[in-house]
């Protein structure tokens, strides 16, 4: 049916207005057949309204969504192959979890014992068969999360969106449920759209994620490339933390980019971004853990002295909070890779240090 | 936490939770067992020329059942019981039917419009209820404008043979029960609209999102969760409808009573104590029945969702 270039899923353009409020702004998006994608963003940022859209609970103001190469426009949730997996799960409290299941087969041409035979399966697939005849109140948040998907797995849709699938569950049981997902996924070869608020679930869940912000779509990519490279500083604070600074750009050498940054003390190499210009001001954004903390001046890299005003040992790693002579604040994360006690560590309060960071660490914004 | 448990423990010196909780069971036995028991007593007692009307032992039997076994072979009562289950029937069934969408519809609008069809349907209450069915009475009459309109259209619909010069709705069982469905309709809404705004929207959703259709949806959803909101509302309208003395008194049909016309009528004109007495305690029985299956199913949902 599809063209033989043409994505699974492919979002053209969709926008989205309640009133005046506009909820989704000229989103473009594609997806690919068996992908997990998830749209990350703040509340507000427009992706709940986005999964509706998919849902075809709602009608987008303007722009289309074609799902395998048709047309979504006018389709009534009931008729689109797509299910979706509520937060809050929304199981039908006065039938069992077998029922539950069974709901959507009933409109499949299906004799009983098939569709029996399916209950089975997906009752199986997410290890609940025990509990079949249990109402949705006799088992746990847990087992419930797991009956929603299979319900809305039954049917085998084509799509599977996932409002907030974890967000219900404690932290143990959502790092469990995370692998779950992801192994059930790969069995059924479903593609998934999650929506969630929670970077690490994001970036441990999906293939792809594009991260919202105002109903815009700010960047697209694997978990990797949104970390390592974003594109804005509103994506570079978003996914794990940053220290920013304002700076300009006063040239390039060697195939880096040079950069005037006041709060560091003049001059640092970053790696070269396509497009700046001599004289353009941009933002440094330098991530904790690319930092790097010694007592002595470090022969190579981007260099500068100053003291520690706080630290927080988690253990494994370390915090440090360094104030610089300009009196920024710069955080740093050290890995506590050696073992010994509290005088062996890298620096104390209040010492002198040297903090330092490669070019290829620098990231450099101009949005 | 810390100052609710010293409030508690503060009542139970002083034994003022006793007094809390014992004050409605007082309330009961004070108001509605004791006066029950003197029915039951009235209605196997003996009527007598005196005043009151009736009389245990002395040359009597000390237990008379003569009003009972009236009960169950004079006609006109089992014809009464009959006309007043029909008619109570009727019309909560009718409520029913108008007063579903009608609760729908109050949980499906915003929310200032929520209150003003709220406060709509509580309105009438706040007009004598008496004014309200002689309103009725003056609608239904032969000359009313009213009759006139329903006459017009009946004479359109049928064929020549069938025309009227009005329709008879006055002393009719057909009054009788659409002033009642009428009067009792809000006892219906409300409840039917309290189970109805606790379900959650999202339901509806994963439903539609599973491939059934609105209609579907709510057979499948809607329906089978509001039935303990159609119970209490059917309730509601039943035992007050089947009860009823006004509104038959006023509007009905006198040759065929209900059974709350013919318990004053045994009271009042008749003076006979007893037999009204047995009326009533029967009627008492045949409401309580229902009122024990409602609970059991109350209690059985209240069991099934506590877990």
């Amino acid at each position: 049916m599809s063209a033989p270039d043409e994505p699974f899923l492919r979002i053209e353009g969709v926008s989205k207005s309640f009133g005046t409020f506009q909820a989704v702004r000229d989103v473009s998006l594609t997806v690919a057949k068996g992908e997990i994608f998830s749209l990350l963003g703040g509340s507000g940022c427009g992706k709940t309204t986005l999964l509706r859209m998919l849902a075809g609970f709602e009608e987008p103001t303007s722009g289309r969504i074609f799902l395998d190469g048709r047309d979504m426009a006018g389709v009534p949730p009931w008729s689109r192959p797509v299910h979706m997996m509520f937060q809050s799960y929304a199981l039908f409290p006065h039938m069992s979890v077998e029922k539950n299941i069974a709901y959507g087969l009933k409109h499949e041409a299906m004799t009983k014992a098939q569709r029996d035979d399916r209950v089975r399966e997906m009752l199986d697939l997410v290890q609940l068969s025990q509990f079949a005849a249990r109402k949705p109140h006799q088992i746990s948040g847990g087992q419930r999360q797991r009956v929603a998907l299979a319900r809305a797995l039954a049917r085998q849709p084509k799509l599977l969106l996932l409002d907030e699938p974890l967000a219900a569950l404690d932290k143990k049981l959502r790092e469990h449920t995370q692998f779950e997902l992801m192994s059930i996924q790969a069995r059924t070869g479903v593609t998934f759209i999650v929506v969630t608020h929670d970077q690490e679930e994001a970036m441990t869940l999906s293939d792809r994620i594009a991260v919202m912000d105002r109903g815009r779509v700010m960047q697209v990519g694997s978990a990797t490339e949104i970390y390592e490279f974003p594109n804005s500083r509103f994506v570079a604070g978003f996914i794990g933390s940053i220290t920013s600074f304002e700076a300009r750009v006063t040239g390039r050498e060697g195939g880096q980019v040079v950069l005037e940054v006041p709060a560091l003390g003049g001059r640092v190499l970053a790696r070269d971004v396509p497009g700046v210009v001599e004289g353009q001001a941009v933002t440094l954004a330098l991530r904790p853990e690319k930092l790097r903390i010694s007592k002595d001046r470090p022969e190579t890299g981007n260099a500068v002295e100053g003291m520690v005003k706080d630290l927080a040992y988690f253990g494994k790693d370390s915090l440090y909070r360094i104030v610089l002579p300009s009196g920024a604040l710069v955080s740093a994360h050290a890995v506590n890779a050696r073992r010994g006690d509290e005088a062996t560590r890298v620096a104390d309060w209040d010492d002198r240090v040297w903090l330092s960071f490669d070019p290829a660490a620098a990231i450099v914004l101009t949005e | 936490m810390e100052h609710s448990s010293r409030l508690s423990r503060w009542f139970d010196r002083r034994g003022w939770s006793d007094i809390i909780i014992g004050a409605p069971y007082v309330w009961l036995v004070v108001l509605f067992l004791l006066p029950f028991l003197i029915v039951v007593a009235i209605s196997v007692a003996t009527k007598t020329a005196t005043a009151p009307p009736f009389s245990f032992g002395g040359e009597h039997p000390l237990v008379n059942l003569q009003g009972y076994q009236r009960l169950l072979h004079d006609t006109l009562y089992l014809r009464a019981f009959l006309t007043s289950l029909t008619n109570a029937g009727i019309a909560m069934v009718l409520c029913l039917l108008l007063g579903y969408p009608m609760a729908l519809a109050l949980t499906r609008v915003s929310r200032s419009w929520r209150n003003i069809l709220l406060m709509l349907v509580i309105l009438p209450f706040w007009t004598s209820f008496l004014l309200r069915v002689y309103a009725w009475m003056g609608l239904m009459g032969k000359n009313s404008w009213f009759n006139a309109l329903l006459t017009d259209a009946w004479n359109w619909v049928v064929p020549v043979d069938w025309a009227v010069k009005s329709i008879p709705m006055m002393h009719t069982n057909f009054a009788v029960v659409l002033v009642m469905v009428y009067t009792y309709l809000p006892f219906m809404i409300l409840p039917l609209y309290a189970s109805l705004e606790r379900l959650d929207p999202t339901l509806d959703e994963a439903a539609l999102d599973l491939g059934s259709r609105p209609s579907r949806v709510f057979l499948d959803v809607t329906l089978p969760q509001s039935v303990p909101g159609i119970i209490a509302g059917g309730l509601l309208v039943f035992i007050p409808a089947a009860g009823e003395l006004v509104i038959p008194s006023l509007v009905g049909n006198a040759a065929s009573p209900m059974i709350g016309r013919v318990i004053s009528d045994e009271f009042s004109s008749a003076r006979d104590w007893p037999m009204a007495s047995s009326v009533a305690v029967a009627l008492l029985l045949l409401m309580v029945v229902p009122m024990m299956l409602y609970s059991h199913y109350q209690a059985k949902a209240e069991g099934e969702a506590g877990k």
